[in-house]
């Protein structure tokens, strides 16, 4: 039951992003329902973010949506990490609508990338989350077991 | 004799709760060994005035689920009836102002609409929620258009298909154990569901769920009840003693499961020592109390920068590897003195190793004064688990004492009364060396010290008794002898506990700690 549930949503997304996303958003690959690639960037011209690209991994559990996906930024050559106070250098993201007390089964992969790209348009601050480097080197857990600690909503 | 009536009632009213409290007790790692209580239900009758209360004995009320029930709903019915909204609609608001049923009808009766909005409940009344087929639907949630579909919203009027709403709800109470703050699927929407609209919804299996889910908040929401932390027990406990109180009173409580714990910090029955110490005490002895065994073992210190020095073989001449200071490990006197004796040193007498002994011992002093009381402590807490395993072969024994000399069930419950005064004498003293740790001496802790002997020396003498071989227990001039020992160690506790407590709640123990944890204020008898 729950594994069709999960996969009849992401068809009807897949559907909908093949033909149209926002600009700044590029599907990089999709070739089932546990895994799909997303490149994003930045529009505006924050010197932060210009004229970089970068790829985003989601992975659906079988009750997706009612379970918000796992989003993380990967690097490649040409896909850095990008600098954010709520980017962990291991691709990490602390974002309370990834959690599952902010995530509402209402939101879909495209209104999180969008969320993603606002997130990054409105951040000046060019550093990492305090304790990054611990958090990085210590951390063996997966992003949804992680008890982020949402403290601040300004960036 | 009275006391022999005291323990034949406390027999037949403990009895069934053994034989589950000895299969948890050791396993658990913060485990200090004991609950049962010989007096447990003396303390009951104490709460409802038969007695004359102990300065250590606190009120409070045991509550079993259908009571806790009760109180809620009666608390549901009041606001229902007074403010005209449904019962459901009650229960959330209830549980938005933490049960503060005085505070929620204030705030209701100035503000509805801002306090139904920040409670969770939309303003817009469209009659109570139902399922509906909606033309032209289309689920935000799987994207299903089918027509026919059925659907479902709250008052806020976000719909979705009930096959989602299913799943959502199933995932937040079985996934997340969530219940009183189970929000609309909807993005930013705060409106929270109520248990008539859940039970229309979901399975009767995971309604049980939600509501016992639910159950459970209102005991968590409330400062002054707490769940009963024994395994498997379903009470929970009123006690109206707050958290900035726990420097002048050790609130313990007795479940009617037998489980004796403290209702400010939820450990296990640690009287006389206040919350706070017991929380010190615990770090310490989980941080400490093995390197400090062992460095008092195998190191000494340098006579001259103090660093701890592990000799690990070779002969006597020592070189500090910090401030090179040359010395002889034996007498600890400068090297230089010492001639040729490598491998014996026999100038003990000298002044510069006498010297140097006397800074030794006293860099000693602070570690031999915490093993001291650990070696205590934790002496008690071993052999509160041996005389229990000694009494369960002794159990059996009983058994057999009956057959063999025609004793009744009765006439043997002695043994079991004297067990248990083992058990919770020790408890008792066990904390005392805790306790003893972080005071400071003035002139009433020498009455401690005394009465805290005095227990010490009643319980090892019965504690000897009650390890007599089977034959000997037979004898009645013994039985009587641990009936009088088991009375007295009762009484001697009650005495330690008394002066302990009366001395704390009027603040005239002097600490060598604060006995409040940050934020809430000292009182008079943390310092002086």
């Amino acid at each position: 039951m729950s594994v069709p549930f999960a996969a009849k949503r992401l068809g009807k997304e897949l559907n909908k992003i093949s033909s149209s996303l926002p600009p700044g958003i590029e599907l990089v690959s999709a070739d089932n329902f546990e895994e799909w690639l997303l490149d994003i960037k930045v529009l505006d011209n924050n010197p932060l973010y210009q004229n970089q690209t970068y790829r985003l991994k989601f992975r659906f559990s079988p009750s997706y949506p009612i379970e918000p996906p796992e989003v993380v930024f990967i690097q490649l050559p040409d896909r850095p990490i990008p600098i954010h106070p709520h980017i962990y250098s291991n691709g990490i993201i602390c974002l309370d609508l990834l959690g599952q007390q902010g995530w509402s089964p209402v939101q879909n992969v495209e209104s999180v990338c969008m969320s993603l790209q606002s997130m990054l348009t409105g951040n000046s601050k060019n550093e990492r989350p305090p304790g990054d480097e611990e958090f990085v080197r210590a951390n063996t857990m997966r992003p949804k077991d992680i008890q982020f600690y949402y403290h601040d909503n300004d960036v | 004799m009275d006391t022999d009536d005291d323990f034949m009632s406390n027999v037949s009213s403990e009895d069934d709760i053994l034989p589950d409290d000895s299969e948890n007790d050791m396993s658990g790692d913060e485990d200090f060994g004991f609950d049962d209580e010989p007096d447990a239900h003396i303390d009951s009758q104490k709460d409802d005035g038969y007695k004359k209360k102990a300065a250590y004995d606190i009120s409070f009320k045991v509550y079993q689920p259908s009571d806790v029930q009760k109180q809620q709903d009666e608390l549901i019915n009041e606001v229902n009836m007074i403010l005209d909204i449904s019962k459901e609609e009650a229960a959330i608001l209830l549980r938005h102002f933490r049960w503060n049923k005085e505070r929620l009808i204030e705030d209701y009766m100035d503000k509805p609409s801002q306090v139904l909005d920040a409670a969770g409940l939309a303003t817009t009344s469209a009659g109570p929620p139902r399922m509906q087929v909606v033309p032209g639907f289309v689920c935000d949630i799987c994207c299903e258009d089918e027509p026919g579909l059925q659907t479902f919203a709250l008052k806020c009027g976000h719909r979705y298909c009930v096959d989602c709403y299913r799943h959502y709800l199933s995932q937040k109470i079985r996934g997340e154990g969530e219940a009183a703050r189970i929000q609309c699927p909807s993005e930013g929407c705060n409106v929270i569901i109520d248990a008539r609209s859940l039970d229309i919804l979901v399975t009767p299996e995971l309604t049980a769920r939600y509501h016992e889910l639910l159950h459970r908040t209102y005991v968590e929401d409330k400062e002054t009840l707490k769940w009963c932390p024994a395994p498997d027990c379903e009470n929970a406990i009123e006690c109206a003693v707050k958290k900035k109180d726990l420097d002048k009173v050790v609130p313990t409580v007795s479940c009617l499961c037998g489980h004796r714990f403290c209702f400010g910090c939820i450990l296990n029955d640690h009287q006389p020592a206040p919350c706070e110490l017991v929380k010190k005490w615990l770090k310490k002895c989980a941080d400490d109390s093995e390197t400090a065994n062992w460095i008092s073992a195998n190191t000494k210190e340098c006579p001259k920068c103090n660093s701890t020095i592990e000799k690990n073989g070779g002969c006597n001449h020592m070189t500090c590897r910090k401030c090179k200071h040359e010395f002889c490990w034996m007498c600890m006197g400068l090297w230089s003195e010492h001639g040729t004796s490598w491998y014996n040193c026999n100038r003990f007498e000298e002044k510069s190793g006498t010297e140097a002994r006397d800074a030794q011992a006293k860099s000693r002093v602070s570690l031999e004064r915490y093993l001291h009381y650990y070696n205590r402590y934790a002496n008690h807490e071993q052999s509160a688990r041996l005389d229990k395993d000694i009494y369960h072969k002794t159990e059996k024994k009983m058994v057999q004492l009956q057959k063999e000399s025609g004793m009744s069930w009765i006439e043997v419950q002695y043994l079991n009364s004297a067990s248990q005064a083992l058990q919770t004498c020790r408890q008792t003293l066990m904390w005392t060396y805790a306790f003893a740790f972080y005071l400071a001496r003035n002139n009433l802790t020498e009455i401690f010290e005394d009465n805290q002997k005095d227990l010490e020396m009643a319980v090892e003498a019965l504690s000897e008794m009650f390890e007599k071989p089977i034959a000997e227990l037979a004898d009645s001039k013994l039985k009587v002898e641990i009936m009088d020992k088991t009375s007295y160690c009762n009484k001697r506790r009650v005495i330690l506990l008394d002066d302990t407590a009366q001395n704390l709640a009027e603040g005239r123990w002097t600490f060598n700690t604060e006995l409040l944890g940050s934020g809430a204020n000292g009182g008079p008898s943390t310092r002086r």
